[in-house]
This record gives structure tokens, C-alpha cells and sequence, in this order.
């Protein structure tokens, strides 16, 4: 039972996955939000990983993961971009801010 | 504590986790060490306490992340959960990936998210930098959360394949990118074209014309 398997593997990505979403929210700070967001996809991607090594054997889930993470860099480059308009517009990344669009 | 020494600590450390990274990467490095099967305590070989110490920190830094009040902190702890998943991989014999999450994750993700902290937050004010909707909210949504997905993990029969061996996978990665997901990957390069002016669009200052 102490010996690595794959369950050992998805509980690390259940405890990724719990922590990341309370970031997202929980975090008033927008770049926090993004860090939580990366926690997700990382989660994601050690369960994508660990499937394919002891159930499905090719590299169909390493690739997936790398797709993943081709798509979390260009997220985070978008996302940190809103971050700093926002930040011009409004003076502050609270994003309890950013409502204009409720009115 | 002056200046001086808290940087003196902080190079310390953080020569710590590398020079710590780097030990087990370098014992990791060769898969049929025949160190890896050891018994060291009790019925543990080293892979498996090497593995219970880099879920540790990954879990650690992720924890970091949720709780720490200060932003840069919750950089640190992100840099510490990239880390352990990037470790992770290699247990799973997926080095290629092991190495991309270190290049992408931290060379470029982790720095860009620096950048931003530096760039907007008033990190002097530690409670307005990284302030949350309260612990309660989160230990519920924790509550919710994890339990079901550490039950799911635990409890089922997941079905296994025969031999789980540590293999070489990064030229079959290499082989699969190009031949059958060629159209994702050529795909990929067009959203990260569009991310690149996108993101240089959306974040530049406006120039008054004048």
C-alpha cells in the first residue's frame, strides 16, 4: 500500500486541484486568480500523465499534457495582459472592480 | 532583520531547493540505478521516498498558494508546485514533459507572473496585495472539493496494464507530434501567434495622437 502507484499520483492531483480552485475563489488579487488557474491545469495534467503511464502505455496523455500546457502559457500571457489593462484603468487589481459592465 | 541578511537568506534557500532538485534529478537521471529498488525504512525503497518528499512539496507549495497573504509568496509556493509536478513526470517516464513544464511553467509562466506582481500590486501593503473572500468560503469549497476526488481516487479498481516500466518516450513523442497530431500541433503555433499580438495589444499604453 506505501508503495508508489497510480492512486498515490491522483490524490497529489485531487490536493492540486482542491487548493487551486480555492484560489480562484477566493483570491480578491486578479493575479492570484491566474496562479489558482495554474494549479488547476497542473492537476489536470499530472492526472493526464499518470493515466497514460500505468493504464493506457503510449504517449497519447504526454502529448495532451503538452497541449495543456501550450495552452496554459498563452492564458497566462492573455490573462496577465487583461491584468495589466486593468490595472491602468482602474488603479487597483481587486476584481471586484472591474464591474462596469454590470451597470 | 536588516537587508542584507534577509537577501543572504533568501540566496541561501533558494540555493537549497536547487542544489535539492538537482540531487534527485541527477538520481533520477538513470532509471535503472539500482539504488531506486533499495529498501531504506520499513518496507519503502528510495523511489518511494523520494516520491513521498516531492509530493510533499508540491502539495506544500500548493497550500502556499492558497493561504500564504502575500502575493510573492504565493509565487514562491507556485514555484515550489510547478516544481514537484515537473519531479513527478519523471517517476512517470515522461522526462520531454518533465523538462517543458521546467522551460515553459517556470522559465516563462512563473517569470511572467513575477512581472505582473511587480507591475501592478502595492506589495508594501501585504493585506490589500493578496487579501481573500475569507477562510471560511475556502475551507468549505475545500471541503466540497477535494474529498470527492481523493474518494474517487482511492476507492476505484483503476484497471492497470501489465508491465508499467520506465521507458524513453520522448522520440515517440517527437514521432506522434508530426504524424497524427500534426493539425493540433501546427494548430497550437497559430494560438500562440494570436496570443503574442493579443496580448502586446491588449497590455500597451494608448499613445495620445496628436
Amino acid at each position: 500500500m506505501l508503495h508508489v502507484s497510480l492512486t498515490h499520483f491522483l490524490v497529489v492531483g485531487a490536493l492540486l486541484f482542491g487548493f487551486g480552485i480555492v484560489t480562484v475563489a477566493t483570491r480578491r488579487n486578479a493575479v492570484g486568480v491566474l496562479m489558482g488557474v495554474e494549479l488547476l491545469l497542473n492537476a489536470a495534467n499530472v492526472n493526464f500523465v499518470a493515466f497514460n503511464h500505468y493504464v493506457v502505455g503510449a504517449v497519447t496523455g504526454q502529448i495532451f499534457a503538452l497541449f495543456v500546457i501550450v495552452l496554459a502559457a498563452a492564458e497566462a500571457a492573455v490573462g496577465l495582459a487583461i491584468v495589466l489593462s486593468i490595472f491602468q484603468t482602474f488603479k487597483t487589481i481587486d476584481v471586484r472592480t472591474a464591474d462596469l459592465m454590470r451597470e | 532583520m536588516s537587508k542584507a541578511s534577509r537577501m543572504f537568506w533568501w540566496v541561501v534557500m533558494a540555493a537549497v531547493v536547487v542544489a535539492f532538485v538537482g540531487y534527485f534529478a541527477s538520481r533520477l537521471g538513470s532509471p535503472a540505478a539500482p539504488q531506486a529498488g533499495r529498501v531504506v525504512a520499513g518496507s519503502l525503497t528510495l523511489a518511494d521516498v523520494v516520491f513521498y518528499v516531492i509530493a510533499l512539496l508540491t502539495v506544500g507549495g500548493a497550500a502556499g498558494v492558497a493561504l500564504s497573504r502575500n502575493i510573492l509568496y504565493s509565487a514562491v509556493g507556485l514555484l515550489m508546485a510547478l516544481l514537484g509536478a515537473g519531479s513527478l513526470y519523471v517517476f512517470l517516464s515522461a522526462d520531454f514533459l518533465a523538462v517543458t513544464q521546467l522551460l515553459v511553467y517556470i522559465g516563462g509562466v512563473l517569470v511572467l507572473i513575477l512581472f505582473a506582481v511587480m507591475l501592478t500590486a502595492q506589495i508594501g501593503d501585504v493585506n490589500i496585495s493578496n487579501a481573500s473572500f475569507g477562510i471560511g468560503g475556502g475551507v468549505l469549497l475545500f471541503v466540497a472539493a477535494a474529498p470527492l476526488l481523493l474518494a474517487v481516487a482511492m476507492r476505484v479498481p483503476w484497471p492497470q496494464r501489465a508491465d508499467v516500466r520506465a521507458a524513453e518516450t520522448t522520440a515517440q513523442i517527437g514521432n506522434a507530434l508530426l504524424k497524427q497530431w500534426l493539425l493540433p500541433f501546427e494548430l497550437a503555433s497559430l494560438i500562440l501567434l494570436a496570443t503574442l499580438i493579443g496580448a502586446i495589444v491588449i497590455a500597451r499604453k494608448e499613445l495620445k495622437a496628436d
